[in-house]
C-alpha cells in the first residue's frame, strides 16, 4: 500500500497555495504510507536557469562551500539554497550535466534527487507530516506537484527508495503497486544509457518513461506504451515541466480518485485526500478507468 | 432524527452508537454529517434503523449490514456494503471497486456507476446498478441477482456458480463459463420487482440474462493431460 496525491493547477491565483494544499493532501494519506514521504513541485521557470536538487546524509559537511567549489569546477556562478538534508543548486541553463559530473567528484556521497528548470524533489524517511515540516513544503508555490507516502514492499526504507523518482530532466513519477518485470527492464534500459541508481521497481517505471520520451514519445504516448511493456500492479502519477499524467494497469486494484474543476485537476489514492480542496463539493469526481491514459498540459 | 458529526465525534463513537441500537429501538432515523471520505462508516449495524450519510465515504461503508437502511448522499469508496446480510444500502453517486462483495442478502442500489469487481463472490445479495459496471464483476458469484442498467466491462461473471446477471446495455466480454441465457417469464418478474425496489424505470424486457454454463462444476477427465 502507498498513498499518492497530485495537483495540477489551471488557475494561476492558486499557485502560491500549491504547497499548502498538497501538504494537507499528503498528510491525509499517512496511514497508506507512514515510512517515507516525498514531493515533487514544479515552481517558476527562471529564464535560462536550471537547477539540481541534491540530498546528503551529512548535509553540514557536504553543503559547506559547495556552491563556490562547484562554480569553480564549471566556470559559472552557482547558488545554493539549503533545506534540511536537501539543497537546491541553481546555475545557468545547460550546465546541469557538467555540474552533476563535478558534484560526483567533489561530494561523492551527495545524491541528485532531480534536475531541471522548474522541478524540485524533496523526500525522506519518516512520517509525512515530519517530512513536510522539515522541508517547509506548505510554503512552496508552483504550477503543479505530486506527493507520495510510502509503505515499502519492493526495496528498503531509505531516502533513495522513497518516491518521487526522477530519471529525466523535469520528469518525475510516483507509484502505488509493484512491478514484476523490473529486473529485466532495468538491464535493458541501462544498456540504452538511461541512468538508474537503485534496485527499486518504481525507478524502472520512471526510467522507462524517460527512455520513451527521449526517443520522441509524448508523455501520453509513453504512458500508453507502458501498458504493454510493464508487468505488475501500478497506479502511476507522472509530472513533466508542463504536464501531469495518470495511468492504471488493466487490473486496477490500486485505488485512484480524480477531481476536476475550472481551477485544478487533482489526484488522490482516496477521496479523503481531496476533501479540503476548494470547490470539491461541485467538482467532477471520478475513478480513472483501468488501462486508460489521462494527461493534462499547461 | 439523531445527528452525528463524524468529524467532531469520531468514527468509533459513531459506530458504537449505531451498533448499540436494538431491534425495537425508537431512535430509527440517523444522519451522519462530515463523512469526508472516512473509512468504515456505519458498519456492522443490526437494527431496523435508517442512516443517511451526508457526503462521500471511503473504504467499506455499511459493511456487514443487517436490517438497517444506509443511504449515502455521495459516492462510495472500495468495498461498500461488503458481506451484507440483509437490509438496504443506497449510493446516490458512484461506487468504487468490489461493491457488494460476498454479500449474503439485502439490496444494494448504486445510482451512478460501479467500478471493477462489483458483486465479486456474491452469495445471495441483490445489486442494482443504474449505470455501468467495470471488469471482473460477479466473479465467482454464487447466488443472488446483479442488475446492470448500463454496460458491463470485461470478463463478466467469470467462473460463476448460480447467480443471475441481468444487463441492459452491452457486455464487453463474458468470463469463463458465463453465457447468455433465455429470459423466461419468472426472470422478468424477478427483474421487475428489483427495478421497482431500486427506483429504476428501465423495462425488464430490455435486459438480457447471463448465468453459468455449469461446465466448471466438475473436473473433466478428458482435460487431465492439460495439467
Amino acid at each position: 500500500m502507498c498513498g499518492i496525491v497530485g495537483l495540477f493547477l489551471k488557475d494561476k491565483s492558486l499557485e502560491p497555495k500549491l504547497g499548502e494544499m498538497l501538504t494537507d493532501m499528503l498528510i491525509t494519506m499517512t496511514d497508506r504510507g507512514p515510512d517515507s514521504a516525498g514531493i515533487a513541485i514544479y515552481g517558476t521557470d527562471a529564464e535560462n536557469k536550471t537547477k539540481l536538487t541534491v540530498q546528503s546524509g551529512n548535509p553540514d559537511a557536504d553543503f559547506a562551500g559547495l556552491d563556490t567549489a562547484l562554480a569553480a569546477e564549471i566556470g559559472s556562478p552557482v547558488t545554493l539554497r539549503r533545506k534540511d538534508t536537501h539543497a537546491v543548486l541553481e546555475m545557468n541553463g545547460g550546465l546541469d550535466e557538467s555540474a552533476r559530473l563535478a558534484l560526483s567528484m567533489l561530494r561523492p556521497d551527495v545524491r541528485v534527487m532531480s534536475a531541471g528548470d522548474t522541478i524540485e524533489i524533496y523526500k525522506e524517511v519518516g512520517l509525512p507530516k515530519d517530512v513536510a515540516t522539515r522541508f517547509e513544503l506548505s510554503k512552496m508555490s508552483g504550477t503543479h506537484g505530486i506527493g507520495h507516502t510510502r509503505m515499502a514492499t519492493e526495496s528498503a526504507v531509505t531516502t533513495l527508495g522513497a518516491h518521487p523518482f526522477s530519471t529525466g530532466t523535469d520528469q518525475c513519477l510516483v507509484h502505488n503497486g509493484s512491478l514484476s518485470n523490473h529486473n529485466s527492464l532495468r538491464r535493458r534500459l541501462k544498456r540504452e544509457g538511461v541512468r538508474i541508481e537503485t534496485e527499486n521497481d518504481t525507478e524502472v517505471g520512471a526510467a522507462y518513461l524517460t527512455w520513451k520520451m527521449r526517443n520522441g514519445a509524448t508523455l501520453g504516448e509513453a504512458l500508453e506504451s507502458s501498458l504493454d511493456d510493464l508487468d505488475g500492479f501500478f497506479t502511476f502519477v507522472v509530472g513533466t515541466k508542463d504536464g501531469f499524467g495518470v495511468v492504471r494497469d488493466p487490473i486496477a486494484c490500486k485505488p485512484a480518485v480524480m477531481a476536476e474543476t475550472d481551477q485544478y485537476v487533482a489526484f488522490g489514492s482516496e477521496y479523503r485526500a481531496l476533501v479540503n480542496l476548494p470547490g470539491i463539493e461541485t467538482a467532477r469526481v471520478w475513478e480513472p478507468e483501468p488501462a486508460t491514459v489521462y494527461f493534462w498540459n499547461h | 432524527m439523531q445527528t452525528i458529526n463524524l468529524e467532531a465525534d469520531g468514527l468509533r463513537s459513531m459506530n458504537a452508537a449505531l451498533q448499540g441500537q436494538s431491534t425495537d429501538t425508537n431512535q430509527t432515523s440517523w444522519e451522519i454529517v462530515n463523512p469526508k471520505g472516512s473509512h468504515a462508516i456505519a458498519v456492522g449495524l443490526d437494527a431496523p434503523i435508517e442512516v443517511t450519510v451526508k457526503g462521500s465515504t471511503g473504504y467499506y461503508c455499511a459493511g456487514m449490514n443487517k436490517q438497517a437502511t444506509v443511504h449515502i448522499n455521495g459516492s462510495a469508496g472500495p468495498g461498500v456494503a461488503e458481506n451484507m446480510m440483509s437490509g438496504t444500502v443506497i449510493v446516490d453517486g458512484d461506487a468504487s471497486q468490489y461493491a457488494g462483495a460476498t454479500g449474503r442478502g439485502g439490496l444494494l442500489v448504486i445510482k451512478g456507476n460501479a467500478s471493477s469487481r462489483c458483486g465479486i463472490s456474491m452469495k445471495g445479495i441483490d445489486i442494482v446498478v443504474h449505470g455501468n459496471i467495470g471488469h471482473m464483476s460477479a466473479f465467482m458469484a454464487q447466488s443472488g441477482n446483479l442488475v446492470v442498467c448500463g454496460d458491463a466491462g470485461d470478463a463478466l461473471g467469470d467462473s460463476i456458480y448460480e447467480a443471475r446477471l441481468f444487463v441492459r446495455g452491452s457486455v464487453k466480454s463474458l468470463g469463463a463459463d458465463c453465457i447468455e441465457k433465455e429470459m423466461r417469464p419468472e426472470h422478468i418478474e424477478i427483474l421487475r420487482d428489483l427495478l421497482e425496489k431500486a427506483g429504476c424505470d428501465a423495462k425488464p424486457e430490455e435486459f438480457k440474462r447471463y448465468g453459468s454454463a455449469r461446465q466448471l462444476y466438475n473436473f473433466k477427465i478428458d482435460n487431465a493431460g492439460a495439467y
